[in-house]
Parts: C-alpha cells; sequence; structure tokens
C-alpha cells in the first residue's frame, strides 16, 4: 500500500499531497516538514530510499523519493510495495505529467493542483496501484478532459472532435498560457533568475533530461 | 480563439478562480497569512451563493487551501453539495475536496450514501470512476456495509475502466466491513483472470493485500497464481505474485519447492532489475522456509548471495542498498554463506550513504563470531567517534550493544573487555541511550558473577568521576548509568578494595542535581555501603571511632536528600537517616551493629525474566473477572478504572530492569521478604540455583583455574578514568588465545575431559569452524532468568489486537453458505442507531433482534451440514489423488462454473497441484510434511467413525465449537431443508446477469426504489418499496415480515424532533410494536433533523397474506422546534404494500428452474404490453430491480426470470419481446398473487 504521496520543491513548498490515511491538516504539514528535512539534506546520488520511520505509520513504511530539477517526488509505501517498482512508477507519473502539460515544470503543478490530483488518480486509488501503463492513463485523462469542455461548450465538442482527432496530442495546453503564467506572476525560483520562459522551458527541459538519463537507466532496466 | 474569449469572460463570471487564488499567495509573500485569511472569507461568502459553479470553484479553492494546511472541515457540507452536481466538472471538484478532507468522523459523510449510489450506478463511465476514487479514500464501516452490494454489481461491469476500479476498491470495503469479504470473493477470484490486463493487475493487487496480512486462507489460490506467474508479462503483475508467494511458502513448504526452479529461472532470464530483485527475495523466503538445508538447494543460496553480491557491488545505490536488505533476510539462515561476504558488508559502513550504512550495521549483526567480535566492535568504535550526527551515533551504539548482547552474550569471550567498552560508551555526549547502557551493566553484573569484582571497580571510577558524565546539562541522558553504576556499587559492595571512598563520592552535594529516581538509588545504597563499611570496619577492633566517623558522615550528608523535592528521595533518605542515627547511638555504647545491619541487605536478587510475571498461571478456581466485593452503584466510571487496573497487575510485563525498585519497599520489610523467599527456595525442587555458594563465595568450583585474573589485574590500570581501555583488551584476548593454542597443544586430552563441563554454558553455539576452541576468558556463570513454575511456553502475546486485518482472516475456502451468498444490502445501520446520541430503550427494541438469531442459527446449521459434505468429498478426492499420480490438470474450469461444490474439492485440488512437485531428490520428506488433512482423511478412509474429529482439528475452531453444538439437535431439521436448498444453493455465481445491467454497452436509466410517502412544508418521506424480508424458512407457516426503509427528509429552516411513526394496523398487516406496547401506540424515530438533514429508519410489518395488495393509512408527528417556539406537526401517509413487496430477488439456475417448470405445480397466466420501446435489457432490469426478479437466462430477445415470495410461492416469468411488443408467460402456484404482480408490471410499463 502506498501511505502517501507528496510532491514538494527544493525550498520545502508543497505542491501536492495525498494522504491515503487521515492526519489533521497539522499533523500533515508537520509529515511534510520533517520529510523535506529527510529528503533534502540528501545528496543527488545516494541511495532513492530512506527510512524515516516515525512520520506514516512506524517502522514498516519507507520513503522512496525522485529528485528532479526542482521538485522532489516522495512516496511513502509499506513493505508489500515493491521498491524499484515505485521508483519506475515516480518515473511514469513524471513522463504522464510531462506528456499532460507539455514540458511540465514546477509552475504546471503549482497552478493545477487539481489536474495532477486527476492525473493521479488514474494511477494510483486508495493507497494502491490502478495502472501503469502510460498511454491508457492519458487516454482516461483526456477523456474526462474532452468531457469537462464539452459539459460547457457542447458545440466545441464537435469541432474539437475534427480539429484535434489528428493522430498525436496536440494544442490541448497551449504555450502561450504556460508563457503567459510566466511573465506576469511568476516569482518562484527558478523563473526568477532566468525570465525569458521559452529559454527557460528549454534549460528546465535540458536540466531535468540530464536527470532522467541518470534515473532512466533504471526504467530501462527494468523495462 | 473564439474558446478563448468565452472561457474568459466565464472564469471572470467568478469572483476568483484557483489560478488567481496562487497567484495571488504568491503575490502576497509577506503577509500571506493575512492574504488568505481574506480569501477564506470570500469563499465562504460564495458558498452562500446558490450558483453551483460559484460554489464549485470556492471548493476548488479550499482543496488547494487545505494542502496549505488550512482546515476546511467547516465547508463540508458545501463539499457534499458540489458532490452531487449533475455536471462531471463539479463533481469531480467535489469529490476531489471530499478524498482530500473527509474521514470517519466527517459527519455529513452518512449524508452521501445515496448521491454515491447514484454516481455508482451512473451511466456516465467517468461519473462512476470519480466516485470510486473519491469513496477509496473516505470509504467508512457505514458506507462500506451500504454500497457493497452496488460495487459488487460493478465489478462485472462492461466497462475494464470501472471493473479495476470497482475490483480495488473491495480491498478498501473489506477492511471497513469484514463479512463482505466472503460472498465478494468468489467475484474478486474470477477477476483474475479477466481479459483485461488492467483489471487483473488490480484483482492481483487486492488479493495480495488481503493474502500478505492473512496467508493462510489464500493458499488454495496457489495454483491460479502460479499460472499468471508463468504466463503474464506484466512485470508490475508478476511483482506483486512473487511477493505473495514470499508471504506464501512459509505456510506451506511444498509449494516453496514448486517454485524454485521456475524463480531460478527467471532470475537468469529477466533483465528487469525489480523482477530480479523480488525473485531473489522470495527464492530467500523458500529457503527460509525449507531450513531443512536440503544439500540440493545449496545452488539456489549461492546463486541468490552472488546475484545480490552483484547489486552491492553495483555502483547505483538503490541497487546496492537493496542487495544489502535482501542479504540480512539470507543471514538469518544460512549465515554462513553471507559471512565471506564479510570484506564487500564492512566496506559498506563506510559509505557516505547513512541509509546503505544502516543496512550494513544490521547485516554485522550476523557476521560477529567469539573470533571476529572484539575487531568489529573496535572498528565500530572508530565509526562512533568519527560519526557527526546523532542519530546514526545512537543507532550505532544500539548496535554495538545489540551485537555483543545477542542470543546471551554468545559471542563474548571476555567480559571484562564489554564492561570497559559500555564504560567508554558512556563518554558519548548527547546520547539518546543512557538508560540502554545501564540496563547492560546492570544485566552483566547480576548474570555474570564472575565479572562482578571487576564491574563494581569500575563503577566505582565511574562513581568517582560522576561530574564527567552530568557536566553539561540534566537532559543529557547519559546519567542513567551512574543509577546502575550506584546500584552496582551498592549491590556488590563487597567486592569494593575501597568503600569508603565510594561512599563518600555517592554523597557529594552534586548528586542532588541528579535526577529523582537515580537519587533514590543513590541513597538506597549509600546505605547498603555504609553496611559493608561498618563490618570491614568493626572487624578491626581499634577502630571503633573510625565507624563512628563514618556514621557521622551519613548523617551530616543525608539531610541534603531529606529535603528533597522527589518524594521517594525524601523518604528513603529520612529512613535512612533515622536508622543511622540509631546506629550511631549503638555505637556509641560500644554495641556491635555491624552484623544486623548488613543483614537489612542480605540474599542475593536473581533476574526474573520479562514475561514471568505475565506467565504465573492462574490457580484453579480463582475467576478474575469476579467482583471481589459487589460493585458500589452508581459511579460506573471509578469502577471501570478499578476494573482496568485491576488487570493492569496481571498483564504488565515486568521487565527484570525493574529489579532494582525492589529495593523501594522498606528495608525490614524487605529482609522479610527475603526470608520468605529463601525458605521457600530451599524448599522448591524446581527452584534453579545459579550456585549453591551464597553471595560472598563468588568464583568456586570449575571456572577458578580459568581465570587468568592475575594477569590482567597487572595489565590493566583501571584507576585511571578517561581512557579507552579496550583496545588494551584486544591485545591482551589475541595473546591469550595464542597462549591457550599453545596450552591446548600440550594437553590436549586433558581438555576433552573438561568439555562436558564447558557444554552446559554453551547453548547453541553455531559459529565458524574454530569456534570450539576459543576459550573464554572468564568461566562465566550466566544466570538463568527465573520464571514462575507452571509457566506455560506460549509466543502469543505480540499480536496487536487492534490491527484492522485481524477482522479479514476469515476462511475463503469453505463454501458460501445460502444466507451469504448476497450482501445483506439494506439491512440499513443497526449499529449507527446505537451510535446516535438519541439512543434510547424503543431504537433498540425496533433492530429484529429475534429474526437476527434465528439466521445466525440457520447459518452455522448449514455450516455443518456443508462441512460433513466436504470431508466426504475431500476424503474421496484425497483417495483417488493418491491412488493415480497422473498429472491431470486441477479441476479449475469446474470451479468457475458451481462455486460452491467446487471449492471443496479445491483444497484437495491444492495437495494435489503442489504433491506434482518436481522434487525428486526426497519424495518422502514432501509427502510427509506435506498435509495434514491428507494424512488424516487417508486415515478416517480406514475407520470411518474417527473421521469427522479428525479432519475436523485442522479447521479453524470457530466453525468447529458451533457445529458441534448444532449439528445433533438440528439433524431433523436439516433434511427438510435439504431438498429446499437444492433449488437454489447454486445461484451466486452469476450476479452478474441477474440484474440484466451487463450486457449492453448502452446504459441504464436512472432507476430509485424510492417512492415520495408524503410531504408537507416541513418534512418530506420516502418510502422505498418494502423490501427485505428476513427469515423466510424459518417460520412459513405464521406470517412473514417485510421490513419498510423510510427516509425523513426535513424541509424546513427548523429542528424536528420527537417524530413518532405510527400505522393503524388492518387485519392482515401488523406494524411490529416492542412488547409491552398496545396496537395503537406509535414508534419513536429513533433520531432528530437537523435542518436540510435527511435519514432513514426502518420498520417491520408482520403479513399474515401476501396475495393481495395492501394499504395501510398512518401518520407521522414530529415536533418542529424553532429558536424561539416548538410546534407540534402531524403528516399522514398512505403505506402502500403492493404484492411485489412480497417478492424477494433470488438467484435461480437454469437447471433448477427447468425442473421446477417441469413439475407441473405452476398455474399459467400471460400478458401483453403494447408500444414498449425500450431496449430489452432495460426492460429487464426494470423488471428485476422494481419488481425484484432475477434473470436465470437470456436467449437473444427472450428471457426467463425467476422470483420467490416470502411465503416461499415460486414465480416464473417468459420474457418475450417483438417489434415494441412485449408479452410476458408467467407461472406460480399461487394464481391470485401472480395476478396481481402481472398487473402491477404493467402499470411499471404505463408509467414510463
Amino acid at each position: 500500500m502506498i501511505k502517501a504521496i507528496l510532491i514538494f520543491n527544493n525550498h520545502g513548498k508543497p505542491r501536492l499531497s495525498k494522504f491515503y490515511e487521515h492526519y489533521s491538516e497539522d499533523t500533515e504539514q508537520q509529515i511534510i516538514r520533517e520529510t523535506f528535512h529527510l529528503v533534502s539534506k540528501r545528496d543527488e546520488n545516494v541511495c532513492n530510499f530512506l527510512e524515516g520511520g516515525m512520520l506514516i505509520g512506524g517502522s514498516e513504511n519507507k520513503l522512496i523519493y525522485r529528485h528532479y530539477a526542482t521538485l522532489y517526488f516522495v512516496f511513502c509505501v509499506d513493505s508489500s510495495e515493491s521498491e524499484l517498482g515505485i521508483l519506475d512508477l515516480i518515473q511514469v507519473f513524471v513522463e504522464t505529467l510531462d506528456k499532460c502539460f507539455e514540458n511540465v515544470c514546477e509552475l504546471d503543478l503549482i497552478f493545477h493542483v487539481d489536474k495532477v490530483h486527476n492525473i493521479l488518480a488514474e494511477m494510483v486509488m486508495g493507497g494502491m496501484v490502478l495502472e501503469t501503463n502510460m498511454n491508457e492513463i492519458i487516454t482516461q485523462v483526456d477523456a474526462q478532459n474532452k468531457m469537462e469542455k464539452s459539459e460547457f461548450f457542447p458545440f466545441f465538442s464537435l469541432y474539437r472532435h475534427l480539429s484535434f482527432s489528428l493522430p498525436g496530442r496536440t494544442g490541448r495546453h497551449s504555450p502561450q498560457e504556460f508563457g503567459w503564467y510566466c511573465r506576469c506572476t511568476c516569482s518562484c525560483c527558478i523563473c526568477r533568475k532566468e525570465h525569458e520562459p521559452s529559454r527557460n522551458a528549454q534549460k528546465h527541459q535540458h536540466r531535468r533530461h540530464q536527470h532522467k538519463s541518470a534515473k532512466l537507466t533504471l526504467l530501462q532496466i527494468a523495462a | 480563439m473564439a474558446l478563448k474569449i468565452v472561457k474568459g469572460s466565464i472564469d471572470r463570471m467568478f469572483d476568483k478562480n484557483l489560478q488567481d487564488l496562487v497567484r495571488g499567495i504568491r503575490n502576497h509573500k509577506e503577509d500571506e497569512a493575512k492574504y488568505i485569511s481574506t480569501c477564506i472569507d470570500e469563499i465562504k461568502q460564495e458558498l452562500k451563493q446558490d450558483n453551483i459553479a460559484v460554489k464549485a470553484n470556492a471548493v476548488c479553492k479550499l482543496t488547494y487551501l487545505q494542502m496549505l494546511g488550512y482546515d476546511v472541515s467547516w465547508a463540508a457540507f458545501n463539499i457534499v453539495e458540489v458532490m452531487s452536481s449533475s455536471k462531471f466538472t463539479y463533481k469531480r471538484i467535489g469529490y476531489l475536496a471530499a478524498s482530500q478532507c473527509f474521514h470517519e468522523s466527517t459527519d455529513v459523510i452518512m449524508l452521501t450514501t445515496n448521491q454515491i449510489r447514484k454516481d455508482l450506478s451512473s451511466p456516465n463511465q467517468y461519473d462512476t470512476g470519480v466516485a470510486l476514487t473519491g469513496l477509496s479514500c473516505f470509504v467508512t464501516p457505514d458506507l462500506a456495509r451500504d454500497l457493497a452490494n452496488d460495487i459488487m454489481t460493478l465489478m462485472s461491469h462492461t466497462k475494464p475502466y470501472i471493473r479495476k476500479k470497482a475490483v480495488l476498491i473491495m480491498y478498501k470495503v473489506f477492511l471497513k466491513y469484514p463479512e463482505s469479504l466472503r460472498p465478494a470473493f468468489p467475484r474478486l477470484k474470477e477477476k483474475l483472470e479477466d481479459p483485461d490486463p488492467g483489471v487483473q493487475s488490480a484483482a492481483v493487487n487486492v488479493i495480495c493485500e488481503l493474502a500478505r496480512r492473512n496467508p493462510k486462507n489464500y493458499l488454495s489460490l496457489a495454483p491460479l497464481f502460479f499460472k499468471l506467474m508463468t504466463s503474464s508479462t506484466n512485470n508490475w503483475v508478476l511483482i506483486k505474485i512473487i511477493k505473495l508467494f514470499g508471504a506464501l511458502t512459509p505456510l506451506e513448504p511444498r509449494l516453496g519447492k514448486k517454485l524454485i526452479e521456475p524463480l531460478t529461472n527467471l532470475i537468469h532470464s529477466t533483465s528487469a532489475m525489480s523482477l530480479l530483485y523480488e525473485c531473489v527475495n522470495t527464492v530467500i523466503a523458500v529457503l527460509i522456509s525449507l531450513s531443512s538445508g536440503m544439500p540440493n538447494h545449496s545452488a539456489s543460496i549461492q546463486l541468490c548471495v552472488q546475484k545480490l553480491r552483484i547489486l552491492i557491488e553495483d555502483s547505483d545505490q538503490n541497487l546496492k542498498y537493496l542487495g544489502l536488505l535482501a542479504m540480512s533476510k539470507i543471514l538469518k539462515t544460512h549465515p554462513k554463506s553471507v559471512q565471506s561476504h564479510k570484506d564487500l558488508i564492512l566496506q559498506c559502513l563506510d559509505d557516505k550513504d547513512e541509509s546503505i550504512r544502516l543496512r550494513a550495521l544490521d547485516l554485522l549483526y550476523g557476521m560477529v563470531s567469539k573470533k571476529n567480535l572484539m575487531e568489529i566492535v573496535k572498528k565500530l568504535m572508530l565509526h562512533v567517534d568519527k560519526a557527526e550526527g546523532t542519530t546514526y551515533r545512537d543507532e550505532l551504539l544500539t548496535k554495538i550493544i545489540d551485537i555483543c548482547s545477542q542470543s546471551n552474550y554468545q559471542y563474548i569471550t571476555n567480559f571484562e573487555w564489554y564492561i570497559s567498552i559500555l564504560v567508554e560508551l558512556t563518554r558519548l555526549e548527547g546520547t539518546r541511550h543512557g538508560h540502554l547502557i545501564a540496563s547492560q551493566m546492570l544485566d552483566v553484573a547480576i548474570r555474570v558473577k564472575a565479572i562482578r569484582a571487576f564491574a563494581v571497580a569500575q563503577m566505582a571510577t565511574l562513581l568517582d568521576n560522576a561530574h564527567l558524565l552530568t557536566g553539561n546539562t540534566q537532559r543529557n541522558g547519559i546519567c542513567e548509568v551512574l543509577y546502575a553504576a550506584a546500584w552496582i556499587c551498592g549491590e556488590f559492595s563487597e567486592h569494593l578494595e575501597e568503600p569508603m571512598a565510594t561512599l563518600e563520592a555517592m554523597l557529594r552535594p552534586k548528586v542532588a542535581t541528579l535526577p529523582g529516581h537515580i537519587q533514590a538509588v543513590y541513597v538506597q545504597n549509600a546505605a547498603k555501603l555504609f553496611a559493608t563499611v561498618l563490618r570491614g570496619q568493626e572487624g578491626v577492633p581499634a577502630d571503633s571511632t573510625v565507624a563512628q566517623e563514618t556514621s557521622q558522615l551519613l548523617i551530616d550528608r543525608l539531610p541534603l536528600f531529606v529535603q528533597s523535592s522527589n518524594l521517594e528521595v525524601q523518604e528513603r533518605a529520612s529512613c535512612i537517616l533515622q536508622l543511622v542515627k540509631y546506629i550511631q547511638k549503638l555505637q556509641q555504647k560500644d554495641v556491635e551493629v555491624a552484623e544486623e545491619v548488613t543483614a537489612l541487605f542480605a540474599g542475593e536478587l536473581n533476574p526474573v525474566a520479562p514475561k514471568a510475571q505475565k506467565k504465573v498461571p492462574v490457580p484453579e478456581g480463582l475467576d478474575l473477572d469476579v467482583w471481589i466485593n459487589e460493585p458500589p452503584s452508581g459511579s460506573e466510571s471509578e469502577d471501570e478504572g478499578r476494573k482496568s487496573k485491576g488487570k493492569a497487575v496481571f498483564a504488565k510485563e515486568e521487565s527484570r530492569h525493574t529489579k532494582p525498585r525492589y529495593t523501594e519497599v522498606d528495608e525490614k520489610e524487605l529482609a522479610k521478604r527475603r526470608e520468605v523467599r529463601k525458605a521457600e527456595q530451599a524448599n522448591n525442587p524446581f527452584y534453579i540455583k545459579a550456585s549453591p555458594s551464597s553471595q560472598k563465595v563468588y568464583q568456586d568450583g570449575v571456572g577458578v583455574e580459568h581465570i587468568p585474573v592475575v594477569q590482567i589485574d597487572l595489565s590493566v590500570p583501571l584507576k585511571v578514568p578517561g581512557m579507552p581501555m579496550s583496545d588494551q583488551y584486544v591485545k591482551l584476548e589475541e595473546e591469550r588465545r595464542e597462549r591457550n593454542k599453545a596450552d591446548k597443544k600440550k594437553k590436549k586430552d586433558k581438555k576433552k575431559r573438561e568439555k562436558g563441563e564447558k557444554g552446559r554454558r554453551r547453548r547453541g553455539d553455531s559459529g565458524p569452524e574454530s569456534e570450539e576452541d576459543i576459550t573464554p576468558a572468564h568461566m562465566v556463570d550466566i544466570v538463568t532468568e527465573e520464571m514462575p513454575e507452571n509457566a506455560l511456553p506460549s509466543d502469543d502475546d505480540d499480536k496487536d489486537p487492534n490491527d484492522p486485518h485481524k477482522a479479514l482472516n476469515i476462511d475463503l475456502d469453505k463454501p458460501l453458505a445460502d444466507s451469504e451468498k448476497k450482501l445483506p444490502v439494506r439491512s440499513h445501520r443497526p449499529d449507527e442507531v446505537l451510535k446516535s446520541p438519541m439512543e434510547d430503550r424503543q431504537v433498540v427494541e425496533v433492530v429484529p433482534e429475534p429474526k437476527k438469531k434465528t439466521g445466525k442459527e440457520k447459518k452455522d446449521r448449514k455450516k455443518s451440514k456443508e462441512k460433513k459434505k466436504k470431508h466426504k468429498q475431500e476424503e474421496e478426492g484425497d483417495l483417488m489423488g493418491a491412488g493415480s499420480e497422473e498429472p491431470v490438470q486441477p479441476e479449475e474450469t469446474k470451479e468457475v462454473a458451481a462455486p460452491p461444490p467446487a471449492s471443496t474439492p479445491e483444497a484437495s485440488d491444492l495437495d494435489f497441484w503442489l504433491s506434482n512437485a518436481p522434487v525428486p531428490s526426497n519424495p518422502q520428506a514432501a509427502a510427509a510434511p506435506a498435509s495434514t488433512p491428507r494424512t488424516a482423511s487417508g486415515m478416517a478412509a480406514v475407520a470411518p467413525d474417527s473421521e469427522p474429529e479428525e479432519a475436523k482439528d485442522t479447521e479453524p475452531e470457530e466453525t468447529k465449537s458451533s457445529t458441534h453444538k448444532k449439528k445433533k439437535q438440528k439433524k431433523e431439521k436439516e433434511k427438510k431443508k435439504k431438498k429446499h436448498h437444492h433449488n437454489h444453493s447454486d445461484g451466486a455465481g452469476d450476479e452478474s446477469v441477474q440484474n440484466g445491467t451487463v450486457e449492453e454497452e448502452e446504459p441504464l436509466p436512472p432507476m430509485s426504489n424510492y417512492a415520495l410517502l408524503a410531504e408537507n412544508s416541513y418534512i418530506k418521506m420516502m418510502k422505498q418499496d418494502a423490501d427485505k424480508v428476513c427469515d423466510i424458512q424459518g417460520n412459513l407457516q405464521d406470517g412473514s415480515q417485510v421490513v419498510v426503509s423510510v427516509i425523513f427528509e426535513n424541509k424546513c429552516d427548523s429542528f424536528i424532533k420527537s417524530m413518532e411513526f405510527n400505522v393503524l394496523d388492518s387485519l392482515n398487516s401488523k406494524l411490529q410494536r416492542p412488547d409491552g406496547a398496545g396496537p395503537h401506540d406509535g414508534l419513536i424515530v429513533p433520531f432528530q433533523l437537523p435542518p436540510g438533514i435527511s435519514n432513514e429508519a426502518r420498520f417491520i410489518f408482520s403479513v399474515q397474506n401476501i396475495v393481495m395488495p395492501q394499504k395501510l393509512k398512518g401518520t407521522l408527528t414530529f415536533i418542529v422546534k424553532t429558536d424561539d417556539s416548538s410546534t407540534h406537526e402531524k403528516l399522514d401517509f398512505k403505506l402502500h404494500f403492493t404484492c411485489t413487496s412480497y417478492l424477494i430477488t433470488t438467484p435461480c439456475y437454469s437447471d433448477a428452474y427447468s425442473k421446477l417448470l417441469e413439475s407441473g405445480d405452476l398455474k399459467g397466466c400471460s400478458l401483453k404490453l403494447e408500444g414498449v420501446n425500450q431496449p430489452f435489457h432495460h426492460l429487464l432490469a426494470r423488471i428485476c430491480f422494481h419488481h425484484h426478479f432475477s434473470v436465470v437466462e437470456r436467449i437473444d430477445s427472450c428471457a426467463s426470470m425467476y422470483s420467490r415470495s416470502i411465503q416461499g410461492h415460486h414465480m416464473c416469468l417468459l420474457v418475450k419481446t417483438a417489434d415494441q411488443t412485449v408479452s410476458i408467460d408467467a407461472k406460480c402456484d399461487e394464481p391470485g398473487l401472480l395476478g396481481n404482480v402481472l398487473d402491477e408490471i404493467k402499470l411499471t410499463f404505463s408509467q414510463c
């Protein structure tokens, strides 16, 4: 069972928290803080497992995390989950986010927590892994988004059917929208340094890929 | 572009959306809290609006704020509102919010039941999906019970997307509502072979979770999983299955044997590290379960260790970590194969990654031997010095102690070395583990007699340098060791060289800064020391003044402790002070007091086993639950406190470290007790005395010649504080061993004789080969821990009674009893009623208790019957299996077709499958531990009389007892019923067809069972078609009962209370009232309704004649309470009992159905409906739903359906459809009832 899924950035700001057992809001915040402290002081090239013990449910649980550029993805799991399997799952999650948001960066997670939740819900349900196949996840997420749009613009759904039934998924999340956030209100650390959105995106992408290439080996081996 | 504009305008309609909120928070870095509080105010305003879009937007923002740590539970009701929106967009927002902040104690959750049920049956798969996802996060026992059946139906949904979610959520339902496990399990098992890989994976997931907690119930699934394992290509599923096997093998060694080959193949072939790792893990589990150590498995161990070495050597830290983790599992059973990789593991101790170092430490635990213990600990001590973080250092400290103390100090050859290690550890600053070191010191000093002199000397040094330990702060945990030091010096004071100096050290004013419990020990042991000192001084006649000076010292110093704020210290100090004053008086009269004072502390304290207290058997005739005195009435809480206290006395774990507490008792009392105990021990033949000698003569007998005491005393400067000495011991030890070796060569034969004696001490030595050669430096006498006589050896004490999984320990192989086949769907919240604050007498009586009981009885009876059958079949199956060892494919196909009878041979199937395991090496061994059931039933074949008894012993206990009781009494009744059963006993499997919802993709329109009963401006009553009927078979003759669920909904703004439900009984139908109530009294509805809330109540009616529909008039009276006034109101209604409501959905198999039709008992009747333009499956679903029929068989546009009345009338329908015309042919053994039902069916279709 997965007990909790946390995403926070390099400064410990929560970007998503999903607890599969109930805790009070204060405890949740404390768990996030402590997890951040545990995870953030670890070097880049140490193992991705931590026996944080005390936080959620005692010593049977492990923290399994991955660090991508500015974000930590932490899964708290018990002994019934395979450690390497969870690492792969995090990878699938991130790649799914990447596909759904197109070059996902922290900003996407900041402004669209609900969407991230929806994507996560197609992968993990009530602490158990629902689906590991990325294409299947994306299909379901897309279908639901489409449905959501059609509720507001019934005529548009027709139009969309025509224009977006092309192979490949395009234009669901236009790049302008993404840039617009950056120009106007971005005060997050990555973007403050590098103001130009497109370059930032590229750099971000580049950096992420560096990370990925290191971690991806695992995925490739596993696959 | 057009879209953008439209969307933008809609966005602006809302005050502020999630993105705006996030942006706002980011722009208000300095006054975030303030900004958010204004936002929350805005949200509150938005929630008050009627527009659902605005509400949804507000809830969406709240979800975000919840993540930031703001409590949003106040908006729970609004979340429910948004959840119930018909638009998917809003619904999704609502469910997300609910999943983030609802939990079991959220009270509005009970309002969601019907909404969720509606969403679950929604035609839109994503509505269902979103509801399932949300439910998985906040399911409560009530929701689980109410929705279990709906979810079970969804498990056979046409869409794999829904199926997989429904399968997955079943796990949560089981956890909350364990009763659902047995009825749902057959279907869950089916899903293991679902064509969709996602559904399959979900089913594997759920079963793995279940099996992990209660593995033995899932052994019978092993063949199925084995098949999956060899056929599946999905790594995720494979990993899960392999992990599951890891949990199953300890229970069934034969399974392990069968697994080894495919697993090793996988290990060789797979390139996926995750899979490889899990395979290795499971192979290890198998090897552990086969710990007999069969020779041909050493290859597998080698393979595992070799693969793990590759992992550990990998540059990827993750693999290294996991390699070490798995290695530690091998260590437990095959330490030798791991020990050869010691180099690698020691290397990992230097890794920069803490997790890896910790894992390596774990492994070290198993790597030590007598030979290398000192070396390894020395290395660890170096790490202790270097370690920066306190957590890691503490971990090291505990590990050192663990390693040294493991299995009764098995590997320690020189306890002086160990004591000096402990003393060195006390120099660690800021460790939390002071008490751990202290308890080790105590333990060693008490249990190893030979070491006491040395230990006492070391402790005296510690006491003398106490300021070093307490120097920094009070909260420094290390000062705990002073507790041990003081106690050891006091208790074994006869070993002290300079007791006077130590006594002086113990009474320094600085001591008063120590924690209270340590001071108390100081004071107490100062008294012991005083006794020793007196004795020493009185031996010399001239020294009476010195003795008096000693007394004076105590009299001077003790008042400091008398003033202590700690009661314990104060009490002891004043006690001892008085004693010393008295002694001084005697001394002044030149009376010899030393003997008497020492007598106060005479006698030896032996260690008590940690569980000893618990194991004291309760004497016969003593009932601990009975009151000693009758409890005083009226003060319940007090009684409870006393009760729990009484319990604690007997359940409390008394650890040996608490032993020094004995000294808390005042000395005289203690002395008395000692006398008593001594006498007892002397008389008790079972009392094991460690040595016959008293405390004073501590080293004698065998050991003396082996103790090179003199050498050590010369070489070790005991008196130098602050200097590590353990290293010297290492050198010394080496020298000693060299010498010993040389000695040994000389007198080899002499040794042989002594070995016999030493064997006593060396229990279970299993170190490396040369271990035997190392003789310990001291002939240590490890005193065994005392246990009470008659103590029962049992280890059942470490199970957590609160574990939710305990409830799921349900035997799943037993065939389902009839009453279990369907979930008790709408047996509405009897326990919730009890929980509600309004609880009172009436409520309890409304719950149909007597009926429940009969239901249970029934179940029991059935079980007994079926069990008997099962044994017979098992026996047969086994005989067959034994007779022909031909590898026939197990009868799995049969299993799926007819679950109940097939699940009986299942157990033997498993045996059969397992006995085919390819273990040619030792077939006998394979068969011998094989199966108790098999041998048992084999014997039964010879002696049929003993059969049931024999075989039953292997069954779980609970059923056993119940069977025994009921069996004899009910035999005749059973026979009668048997006939009845046959008709429908095997209908469990195909509920998928039953409700007709499965086949077509086209979704069904939502249907509701609830009809409006009556309504006024205050309250609305909805009646559910009288549905659930209880206990048909039991009282066929004397009328049956119908339960009516009524939903009360408060429509006004005021509080509604004191609702009273009354019905004017007719001759035929009567409302069941509690005993003693008159025929015209109303029933009090067991709840109150706050504004806008609805709740449901059940009422039971007894019905005599079910042939005719009935109408009953009734009234509901209630009080509407507003702020300033309350008014009595009443509402009239009519309860309509249709004939349909006397029918119950009963599954029926086609063969039973055709027999029924052939029997000719049934009268026919038919009906034609024109102009029905619904799809056929809608039509069937409608009949099923509204008229409680089940589909028996469906062929194209023709279907046969079955139902049964509460009085046991069979009713069969044949429904045909041809262009808009539906013809229904019906047969029933009660024509009046049939006619009425048909009329009602007609009515249903004319309405839509």
